[in-house]
């Protein structure tokens, strides 16, 4: 739009026009108050403390509804818009219960904030106050009616941004009240941005309130370790004699991809950290019973153990099996060890996306997939498969709000009716398990359309449908589980041929697609490179196995046949999720690093007590392949990292830890200039940092150190150091990535996780447990409308 | 049923029809009825927009903007349908009059909602009736039947070509919904919390659409201004002051009762002559002279013409039309509560100012009157009316701020006699042992 | 649950007057109301159906009107105006007057269940002060002999 020019203050300021007053006072620092207004919600003029004066208006105007125009000129700090916010200060103080001193919010209250601003501190109010009780409306919401202001954020947040609507106003005058949609409490998708976008202590947190105070917390922003978006949580920790308790999470910085959004997980489900299952001290099965050994005697086992069966039997008769929700170094590093020091290919991981094929797809092909942050912008999106309300909570909210604010159109192709089919421009119903004949027919393949015609679908519909996609400039294709194999380049076959066309697979867990990148594959290394053909990861990593190993049911056939002597689980439940047969291991060493005595756990010769993502640094790749920094925030003495665990691992069986990690070296190195490609990779990595101006890494446990490695070795990871860093999210391209490989489908297996379940790790959280024992509760009898 | 009155100084033209059985479309018919559709149908819209402008009607709702001007507003054009919206859901203290329009002239009311449609190049109009007027729909819901029966609505009326749909439509109890955007919300099904303005519901109205609304006396009067002519109507009352009113007396008054008598109407004779003076022997207090929303006028200030300018000339306004007279028997204070708690419990509650500055006033004047007054509070009250005065969502806010700054100003006296836990010195008129509250 | 003829016919028909559904829920509740005594649980699901909204939607509007209401009434809701042209002629003596006769205050019910006392916002009858309603009809120029009387009908009527 032409920009207008007008006065604020006596300065000139030039702006699109439509824009709205407040938010060009912002932007040039001009603080203008307000409560109801938050940006892209609706407005509602209602707290009246925005006021500002404008030439040749009789009354103050609300800067929060007042659209710029040519020559405005306004006044936002007279004595006369002054006292009006003092006013306003005082009216609500009015009724307002002043119980600062143990409300959740105190220190972080707009509320208390304008009183300071406004000196509304001296009260003329001499009425009693109207009161009502706290309620209770889920297990992780409350409501204290008196402490409401009534700015009417939570309900737009609701109804507007996650299309809930479980949020309304009642009665009228004094007594309107914010009110559940089931009378006496809440039935929602309890992701508590209400509670988030609240200025003052009227919603608060189950799992928060009158827990501490603000200031003496430490806040740490993160990345939530649960679903595959990667929202950045921050983490309220404060001191605890197990070590860091995580007593909060929110959403107060708004830097993340996920800008305001948070679900029930993200908000509430790091309460599995503080689990009293937790296992806190190494175990050794000791005459058929796991007892609590040193860390030295665990790894000494372990070490020899390994060695052993690498010595007698070979590399191929160990089996390793990696996390997908470790960090991308510890899965690097993971991948590294088994090739390396347990010399075999025997590499896997729970597979929930078909990257590998996306890989191939995609190979030489630039800028085709598409960042988070970029589905909230694309003019239109194509959803197949999945259900991201539930599975992928944070795609949803990008999906909705890039709908409702940017008007771009969704097209939904679903077995079932999902939720965000009410923000599609065409939703098309297909018969379950026909993703792929939708694929095949938006591809060309007409023969497709006979098994799509149903439901009330037509052939004119499908075609029409296809023609449109490819009349959408810059679409942005996003498919689950559903789509797999041949589908996946089929479907991007038919997307390269619309230009600026991008895609995103749906992978379920925090960093499936960090599992998938960092090579935990039979057949593949980091950056889907084929072990037949290590390239430069041959060059630096040395001799590695070179035919590819066994698939994770095909380790448990190994074992059956004992030919699998020893298996190493790091952070996964393989024998719950391919419901394998308990004694399937009984003749194996199995090592498991785990925080809980889960199914596998229970099964193993050791087991060793393992902290989780909230609990170390590192970083997380999101299904999307945007790569962020995951921060230390919490800590419980008596576990370590499985990096570390891992580097001791190797240590105990003797190997050169300076070959695993890069570490150190840099001190001693002459740079490398003298033996140049031939000296260790301890030299070449302080030529890199040379070259970067990077700080040696001085300890083996240290992942950053082996970030370099990935940076300098994976395809697509060579982004920006310093934004890494800095905590902006960095999109990383397969389109260098190796060849991938033909990727036995059946292997997918998707989570099905739904917003309040979150794998395995989901069932140690109390949080998500209690709201959903909680869920359809019967309400009491209604509240009689006050009036 | 209302009982009528009656006083040679009326000037009787929008109660012309009144006590004659004019709900019968029969009897309307031969009192003129729908003559002024006829003429409207022969005239270019706009014809008709500048014959009510040249008549000088102001909205008789009590903002008293120009209803001519009002009507141009409407763009000609327009994607979405427009609207005409008559607002009869007359809640303002002091006021009813719109009350008797529908009793004895509904009729009057379709006319005009079908004059204003035309002259906008609307199709659909609607008649809102407070909810407590049960009673009235019914008149109302037949008078509309009737005028489809005739012709007068429906497709093609009068055989012109132009299609027309008229609705009623009834409320459930809220005077803030008389305001005209909260009037909307209501008619769609919504709370009735006002809208954002600009736009205003000429451009942007029910639905989106450009929409007319008007209070149910300014449509009744189009009809006679379309007949007698703009020029006719504007003579009748003061300069920019055109046409009669329908002057709602009540109070302490002898002969109260609903007079039309023409703009500009003295209030002091309105009070001693046409309402034959303060009932039982009392002496004249204070005058509120359009509505409770309106500040207080003592009877120093009563000499006066009764229209929109020279009533707020002499600093109150011409508001609804009710003139409400209060004897010397009244306390103020008392007075003030209950105009309080009304406001209080109207507010619709979505601004700060309006909603706790109305229950603030109202709790501060309960415990006054009570006995539990401090001297602070009397300033503390006109502190915060001043506060909330122009700053309110809606005008609500100002309807309440208006009048108590009135109070406190003119009857500050009244209220320090309050003072000292003294009982109510001047409520004479048998005081009630608990005063009823309204939570 | 099941509406009267009546109702259903004129519900039928007022969807016809608006673009949108939910355009007829203010008075239609007032006649469902009407029907029923209250607003129940009942009367909001099937209002909610029809009217494609959610009950918490239908909720937010019922308590925003005053007329409307979740709990049963007395079979005559007496409202009492007190406003201010009321007042100036005696309306709160007169309010008093039914709380004694009837022995309920504001927005209570007798034990018979035969009244409700209600004070009021201005009805509309200032030129008639002071005036009241029993349910809809209108009763004005009131004096506590007067109110008797009527209160003595309505208790004849809601004895038979
Ligand atoms: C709080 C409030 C209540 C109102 N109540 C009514 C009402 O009951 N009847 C009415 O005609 N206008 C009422 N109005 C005025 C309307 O907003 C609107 O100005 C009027 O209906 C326009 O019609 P008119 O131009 O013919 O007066 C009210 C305004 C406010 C602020
Ligand atoms: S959407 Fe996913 S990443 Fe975001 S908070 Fe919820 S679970 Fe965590
Ligand atoms: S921010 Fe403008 S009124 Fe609330």
């Amino acid at each position: 739009m032409a920009d207008v020019t007008l006065t604020v203050d006596g300065n000139k300021i030039t702006a699109p026009a439509g824009t709205l007053l407040i938010e060009v006072c912002k932007s040039v620092g001009i603080e203008v108050p307000s409560f109801c207004y938050y940006p892209n919600l609706s407005l509602q003029g209602a707290c009246r403390m925005c006021l500002v004066k404008i030439e040749r208006m009789p009354k103050l105007q609300t800067a929060c509804t007042t659209v710029v125009s040519e020559g405005m000129i306004v006044t936002t700090d007279s004595d006369e818009v002054r006292q009006a916010r003092k006013a306003m200060v005082e009216l609500l103080l009015g009724n307002h219960p002043l119980d600062c001193p143990v409300c959740d919010a105190g220190g972080e209250c707009e509320l208390q904030d304008m009183t300071f601003s406004y000196g509304a501190a001296e009260s003329r109010y001499m009425e009693a106050k109207n009161h009502k009780d706290e309620q209770q409306w889920s297990p992780v919401v409350f409501f204290d009616r008196p402490r409401c202001i009534l700015c009417y954020r939570c309900v737009r947040v609701c109804g507007e941004g996650m299309d809930v609507w479980a949020l309304g106003v009642q009665n009228r005058g004094v007594s309107s009240i914010i009110a559940p949609n089931r009378e006496d409490h809440l039935e929602c998708e309890e992701c508590g941005m209400c509670i988030d976008i609240c200025p003052v202590g009227a919603l608060t947190s189950g799992a928060y309130r009158y827990k501490t105070r603000p200031w003496e917390m430490k806040h740490v922003g993160t990345i939530c370790t649960h679903c595959g978006d990667g929202c950045k949580t921050t983490l309220g920790v404060r001191r605890a004699d197990t070590g860091m308790q995580i007593v909060r999470g929110d959403n107060r910085d708004k830097s993340g991809i996920n800008h305001d959004f948070l679900c029930v997980k993200g908000r509430y489900a790091f309460d599995f950290a503080e689990n009293p299952d937790r296992i806190t001290t190494p175990l050794i099965r000791k005459n058929g019973k796991l007892a609590s050994v040193t860390w030295e005697e665990a790894f000494e086992l372990i070490g020899r153990r390994f060695a052993e069966v690498r010595n007698h039997d070979g590399g191929h008769a160990i089996g390793v099996i990696g996390s997908t929700r470790t960090t991308n170094e510890e899965n690097y590093l993971l991948s590294k060890f088994a090739r390396v020091v347990l010399k075999t290919n025997n590499l896997d991981h729970l597979r929930t996306a078909d990257f590998p094929a996306l890989a191939a797809a995609l190979r030489g092909k630039l800028g085709r997939t598409a960042s988070m942050r970029e589905v909230y912008d694309a003019p239109a999106i194509l959803v197949i498969g999945n259900n991201p309300t539930d599975q992928h909570p944070l795609l949803a909210w990008q999906i909705r709000n890039n709908v409702r604010l940017h008007r771009s159109r969704l097209y939904v192709i679903n077995s079932q009716h999902i939720k965000l089919g009410r923000q599609a421009t065409g939703f098309m119903p297909i018969p379950a398990g026909a993703d792929s004949k939708a694929v095949a027919f938006l591809a060309g393949d007409e023969s497709a359309a006979h098994t799509l015609i149903a439901r009330g679908a037509t052939r004119e519909g499908w075609t029409a449908l296809r023609d449109q996609l490819c009349r959408e400039p810059k679409l942005i294709l996003i498919f689950g589980s559903e789509i797999r194999g041949n589908d996946v380049s089929t479907l991007v076959r038919f997307g390269s041929d619309i230009p600026g066309a991008k895609f995103v697979a749906l992978a379920d867990y925090a960093n499936s697609r960090g599992a998938a990148d960092m090579g935990l594959y039979p057949d593949l290394l980091p950056g889907y490179q084929q072990v037949s053909e290590p390239g430069q990861f041959g060059e630096e990593w040395g001799e590695i196995p070179a035919t590819p190993g066994l698939t994770i049911p095909q380790m448990a056939e190994a074992a059956r046949a004992n030919k699998l002597k020893a298996l190493y689980v790091v952070g996964s439940n393989p024998v719950a999720r391919f419901a394998i047969d308990p004694f399937t291991f009984a003749k194996s060493f199995v090592v498991v690093q785990d925080m809980f005595l889960t199914e596998t756990a229970v099964l193993a010769d050791v087991v060793l007590p393992s902290s989780n993502a909230y609990e170390k640094a590192g970083t997380f790749t999101n299904t999307c392949g945007d790569l962020q920094l995951v921060k230390k925030a919490g800590d419980v003495t008596g576990t370590k990292s499985d990096f570390e665990m891992i580097v001791r691992i190797a240590d105990a069986m003797g190997s050169d830890v300076h070959q695993l990690v890069p570490f150190g070296g840099a001190v001693r190195a002459d740079m490398g200039q003298s033996r140049g490609a031939q000296s260790g990779e301890a030299d070449r990595h302080a030529v890199w940092l040379e070259a970067r101006g990077l700080e040696p890494k001085m300890s083996p446990f240290d992942p950053v150190a082996i970030l370099d490695e990935i940076q300098r070795l994976v395809p697509g990871y060579d982004v920006s150091r310093m934004n890494l860093l800095a905590g902006n999210d960095q999109h990383t391209s397969l389109s260098g990535s190796g060849g991938g490989g033909q990727h036995n489908p059946e292997l997918i297996m998707p989570a099905n996780d739904t917003l309040f379940t979150s794998g395995t790790l989901g069932q140690y959280s109390r949080a998500l447990n209690s709201v959903i024992e909680n869920r359809d509760r019967e309400p009491a009898t209604p509240e009689v409308a006050a009036d | 049923m209302a009982t009528l009155v009656s006083h040679p100084d009326e000037v009787r033209v929008v109660s012309k029809r009144f006590g004659k059985g004019a709900t019968s479309i029969d009897r309307y018919l031969e009192l003129d009825g729908y003559k002024a559709v006829q003429k409207a149908l022969s005239m270019p819209p706009d014809a008709i927009i500048n014959e009510v402008k040249s008549s000088n009607l102001r909205g008789r709702g009590g903002a008293g903007f120009s209803t001519g001007m009002k009507w141009s507003f409407v763009p000609k054009q327009s994607a979405k349908p427009k609207y005409v919206l008559c607002n009869g859901d007359e809640s303002e203290p002091g006021t009813c009059k719109d009350r008797l329009i529908f009793e004895h002239d509904p009729h009057a009311v379709i006319e005009g909602v079908t004059i204003a449609a035309i002259a906008v190049g609307a199709h659909t109009g609607y008649i809102y009736i407070r909810g407590e007027y049960r009673y009235l729909s019914v008149i109302m819901q037949k008078a509309i039947q009737e005028a489809y029966a005739r012709g007068f609505l429906g497709k093609n009326i009068l055989g012109s070509g132009y299609d027309l749909d008229i609705h009623w439509h009834g409320g459930a109890g809220a005077y803030e919904v008389g305001e005209e955007s909260a009037l909307m919300e209501s008619l769609e099904g919504k709370r009735g919390i006002p809208r954002i303005r600009p736009p205003f519901p000429a451009v942007v109205g029910l639905w989106g659409g450009p929409t007319v609304i008007n209070n149910a006396e300014t449509l009744a009067s189009v009809p006679h201004i379309l007949l007698g002519g703009g020029e006719w109507f504007a003579n009748l009352g003061t300069p920019k002051n055109g046409g009669t009113r329908l002057f709602c007396l009540s109070g302490n008054l002898a002969r109260p009762g609903v007079y039309e008598l023409p703009m500009g109407y003295n209030l002091k004779k309105m009070i001693y002559d046409v309402a034959g003076g303060m009932a039982n022997g009392g002496e004249l207090k204070a005058v509120v002279p359009g509505g409770s929303s309106v500040p207080v006028l003592l009877p120093s200030e009563i000499d006066i013409a009764m229209d929109f300018d020279a009533v707020a000339k002499a600093g109150s306004l011409l508001g609804s039309g009710g003139v409400v007279v209060l004897d010397d028997a009244t306390c103020m204070v008392k007075f003030a509560l209950r105009t309080m708690k009304f406001y209080q419990h109207e507010s619709c509650g979505w601004c700060i100012p309006c909603r706790e500055g109305t229950d603030w006033l109202k709790k501060t004047l309960l415990r006054f009157h009570a006995g539990g007054g401090l001297k602070a509070d009397i300033d503390n009250m006109l502190y915060l009316a001043e506060n909330m005065l122009g700053r309110t969502f809606c005008p609500l806010g100002d309807a309440a701020a208006m009048p108590m700054i009135g109070f406190v100003q003119k009857f500050r006296k009244e209220f320090e006699d309050h003072l000292e836990g003294r009982p109510c010195p001047y409520e004479t008129r048998g005081v009630v042992e608990k005063l009823p509250v309204m939570a | 649950m099941k509406f009267s003829p009546e109702f259903e016919q004129r519900f039928t028909q007022m969807l016809t007057h608006y673009p949108t559904r939910r355009s007829v829920l203010v008075p239609t509740l007032l006649y469902a109301q009407d029907e029923f005594g209250y607003l129940s649980e009942e009367v909001i699901q099937e209002l909610a159906r029809r009217l494609d909204l959610t009950e918490l939607e239908v909720r937010n509007v019922i308590s925003y009107y005053s007329m409307l209401t979740l709990k049963p009434r007395g079979k005559y809701n007496v409202q009492v105006c007190t406003n201010i042209a009321c007042m100036l002629r005696g309306a709160d003596e007169l309010f008093a007057h039914c709380q004694r006769r009837l022995g309920i205050g504001h927005k209570q019910t007798t034990p018979d269940g035969l009244f409700t006392l209600e004070e009021v916002e201005c009805i509309g009858a200032c030129c008639w002060a002071p005036a009241m309603q029993v349910n809809y009809d209108f009763h004005e120029n009131l004096t506590t002999d007067k109110l008797d009387q009527v209160l003595d009908e309505y208790s004849k009527k809601g004895m038979q």
